[in-house]
């Protein structure tokens, strides 16, 4: 049984005369995304890519579409994807070969459709003649299914293309969003909470290839914190590919800040600290912008005038993709990339010690730099700089445990 | 020389698994729960034996639960599965040949006030979905299946039957005991609609005391224990370490081969049902499509136990039944439609990579020995 994945781009198709750069960088990712399970070979033709296991058994090929699938379904570009069944142009040969395809598929539902795409309209079938001819001879072999065309629990779609003709029945959506790479390279501040994953995977969604930066402040944060955070960015990878890691120390810092700065400021005056390492580090990165995981007045540092006051410091474009969102949005994302888990873990990070206890919520930049005065910080960020520990997230690594 | 055929019953643990817990035993003592070092130490070596067995099944490591064995695992699914979607479908089902823990805990419910159907094979000893469909309706909350019958190695259609049930009453929570079946043919708890599936650590090569429950993401249990909040408040209790290591290894290491094992044991198989087909009075029980590592046949007129016994003396180790009965008979052969008097006659070998075609022929001697020299019943 020769059988196939087929990968619909979203959004690229509507690109213009650079939309074969983002085809490329597309199947580039595909290729090295799948070249750990095993051989396929690739092809594309009318906004679709078709990617054949190379195998003979039919053992080994459903293992490989399996896997692929699973992968193919967190590759960023992708709009939709299903696994095909080849047959010839020839109507016979797709109602003979469909019926035992679909088995358990169909006996798994109560009811279906046929949709048939003819975009070579030199088939001598019209649509409507193939959804009804296909449509009745799957009734008589599967008699224990209705037709419902508004709501079928499978449609089945036969689509006459210009070499072969291709049947389907369980199309996914695909992670939509353009192929990450294709938009430059952007920083993520990753405290290990709910938020910042989610951020990663925003941006990475609109072609940003993403590297982190996670700040640890032993012994007032333990080795899980760092490991909890750690795990982040192996989920994170089959989303955003191979990722970067930077953790700072930053036990010096915070203590300073503590000893020496007004309590209430000590908030606005870490996120500060920290964007200025990150930036700093997203220069040496290549990166065009910062991500931070911040939602508008979720908490003190989140409102409008704290914000400003850390923006004042950064050296590049500050994205924040969650900022319009309510928490809930945010948790049933980090759900569905599968993050949350791992973020509730209780460990307690760098920014929850020495949390004040009425921090401010309105900073007024002038006093924030003339508190900030008190103390000489830049040789300790020079040193946190220094002492950074780089890690690489290489995403076949974290997957191939799980497979 | 001793023959063991009796791996259903239990495996010797491999080398691997021996080595993997010594391992942890030594140097991973820690308490997995503890924040300091030494616990974060076992942690990470149960997190690995975590994705092993995640692995194994094709699910993720968030939906294994490790627990005391099969028996265990049992309970919670199906009592703590009752427990949270039972409170108003009060009607649970399950077959009359499935193990004594799962037939244990479908007593319990039983006890409960729960309505509980027992399907019996059809007239050939097999089900079929719509045999079993007639019993589900909307007021059913569970339904528990084997995968392989420990006794037979008959192999029960779940797949299509939890497929049928999923189709029909998505609100039925489906689970299978899929312990003869793990590590010897395919287990994809997805695949096969299975909310809940349930392996034993002792029937792969690993050790006694360790098991592990499959629950679907978003599947709800309640736990027979409350306690600390170890396998997500699920299963409270510290976890053990090297147990759970060295399931994780003998798993790993068997996932591999499950197709050029079963190559090897069909063909040991077959080569034992041939030498027994030359004696005379035997009738083999197995169904042919069955699993390969079991085989269940009965030599007329010569009690199980005597049999058991006078095999034992010369080093070759058969079960009657299954072992968990103690040799008691469970019934279930008769659910499969074998009459009492063969019954009573039944010896189960089952096999593993250790076996070979001359353990057979050794076996099918000794047999003949027996049916010579020993006394028949009339």
């Amino acid at each position: 049984m020769k059988e196939i994945i087929l990968v619909k781009y979203g959004e690229m198709a509507l690109k213009g005369m650079n939309r074969s750069t983002f085809e490329d960088v597309l199947l580039r990712n595909i290729r090295f995304r799948l070249k750990k399970i095993g051989k396929f070979s690739y092809a594309k033709a009318q906004s679709t890519i078709y990617i054949t296991p190379e195998t003979e058994s039919d053992e080994e090929r459903d293992e490989l579409l399996n896997a692929a699938m699973l992968r193919l379904k967190k590759i960023f570009g992708i709009a939709a994807l299903c696994r095909a069944l080849t047959c010839e142009k020839d109507f016979q040969n797709i109602a003979e070969r469909a019926v035992p395809y679909l088995q358990d598929t169909l006996t798994a539902a109560k009811t279906f459709k046929v949709e048939a795409k003819r975009a070579d309209k030199a088939f001598p079938m019209k649509s409507p003649q193939i959804c009804a001819e296909l449509g009745g001879i799957l009734l008589q072999n599967y008699p224990h299914l209705k037709v419902d065309v508004n709501h079928p629990d499978v449609t089945v779609t036969v689509e006459i293309r210009d070499v072969n003709a291709y049947v389907h029945a369980a199309k996914e959506k695909g992670a939509g969003g353009l192929p990450v790479g294709t938009a430059g390279n952007a920083m993520l501040l990753l405290s290990g909470g709910i938020d910042s994953p989610v951020a990663a995977y925003m941006m990475a969604k609109r072609g940003l290839r993403i590297s982190a930066c996670h700040f640890a402040s032993p012994p007032y944060t333990s080795d899980r914190a760092r490991m909890k955070v750690e795990q982040l960015c192996e989920k994170l990878t089959p989303w955003c590919g191979s990722m970067a890691f930077y953790c700072i120390p930053f036990t010096e810092i915070q203590e300073e800040l503590q000893r020496n700065c007004p309590e209430e400021f000590f908030t606005i005056l870490m996120r500060r600290l920290m964007m200025e390492i990150a930036c700093r580090i997203a220069e040496k990165e290549n990166c065009g912008a910062v991500i931070t995981g911040e939602s508008l007045g979720q908490v003190a540092s989140q409102t409008l005038p704290a914000i400003a006051c850390t923006d004042a410091v950064a050296t590049m474009p500050v994205l924040r993709p969650l900022i319009g969102m309510d928490k809930v949005e945010i948790i049933n994302i980090s759900r569905t990339i599968d993050t949350y888990e791992t973020s509730i873990q209780p460990y307690e990070d760098c920014c929850t010690v020495f949390t004040p206890r009425h921090p401010k919520l309105r900073p007024v930049l002038a006093e924030i730099e003339e508190a900030q005065k008190e103390v000489d910080f830049a040789p300790m960020i020079e040193r946190a700089i220094e002492n950074a520990e780089m890690k690489v997230f290489a995403q076949h690594v974290s997957e191939n445990q799980n497979l | 020389m001793a023959i063991y055929l009796d791996s259903a019953a239990t495996t010797c643990p491999s080398e691997t698994c021996i080595q993997s817990m010594t391992e942890a035993m030594r140097g991973h003592f820690g308490n997995p729960s503890s924040l300091h070092s030494v616990g974060l130490d076992a942690q990470l070596v149960m997190d690995r034996a975590r994705k092993q067995i995640a692995a194994s099944l094709g699910c993720e490591s968030a939906e294994i639960l490790f627990t005391s064995g099969a028996t265990e695992s049992n309970h919670l699914a199906i009592r703590g599965a009752a427990m949270k979607y039972g409170k108003r479908l009060r009607r649970v089902i399950t077959t009359t040949v499935e193990h004594a823990s799962v037939r244990g805990a479908f007593d319990m419910l039983e006890e409960q006030g729960f309505e509980v159907i027992r399907i019996a094979p059809g007239p050939d000893g097999s089900y079929t979905a719509d045999q079993v469909m007639e019993s589900v309706n909307e007021n059913t909350c569970l339904i528990s299946m084997m995968m392989v019958n420990n006794e037979t190695g008959a192999i029960l259609p779940v797949q299509e039957i939890f497929t049928r049930v999923k189709r029909d009453y998505p609100q039925v929570i489906t689970h299978c005991d899929a312990v003869q079946g793990y590590m010897k043919l395919p287990v994809q708890p997805e695949k096969m609609h299975a909310d809940l599936l349930t392996v034993s650590g002792h029937k792969v090569h690993a050790c006694k005391g360790i098991g592990a429950l499959y629950h679907k993401k978003g599947v709800r249990l309640a736990s027979l224990m409350k306690g600390g909040e170890q396998e997500q408040g699920i299963r409270p209790g510290t976890e053990s370490v090297p147990l759970i290591a060295g399931f994780g290894a003998a798993v790993e290491e068997l996932r591999k081969t499950i197709p050029s094992r079963g190559e090897y044991i069909s063909a040991l198989r077959s080569e034992c049902i041939r030498a027994l087909s030359a004696l005379d009075g035997i009738a083999i029980q197995s169904p042919e499509e069955g699993s390969p590592y079991i085989l269940s046949f009965s030599v007329k007129g010569l009690r199980s136990e005597t049999m058991l016994h006078f095999l034992a003396e010369k080093g070759v180790s058969v079960s009657s039944g299954s072992a968990c009965s103690k040799g008691k008979q469970s019934g279930v052969l008769q659910q499969f439609g074998i009459k009492q008097d063969l019954a009573d006659s039944t010896l189960r070998v089952s096999f593993c990579m250790d076996n070979t075609a001359e353990d057979m022929h050794a076996l099918a001697a000794y047999l003949e020995e027996a049916q010579a020299k020993l006394v028949h019943k009339r």
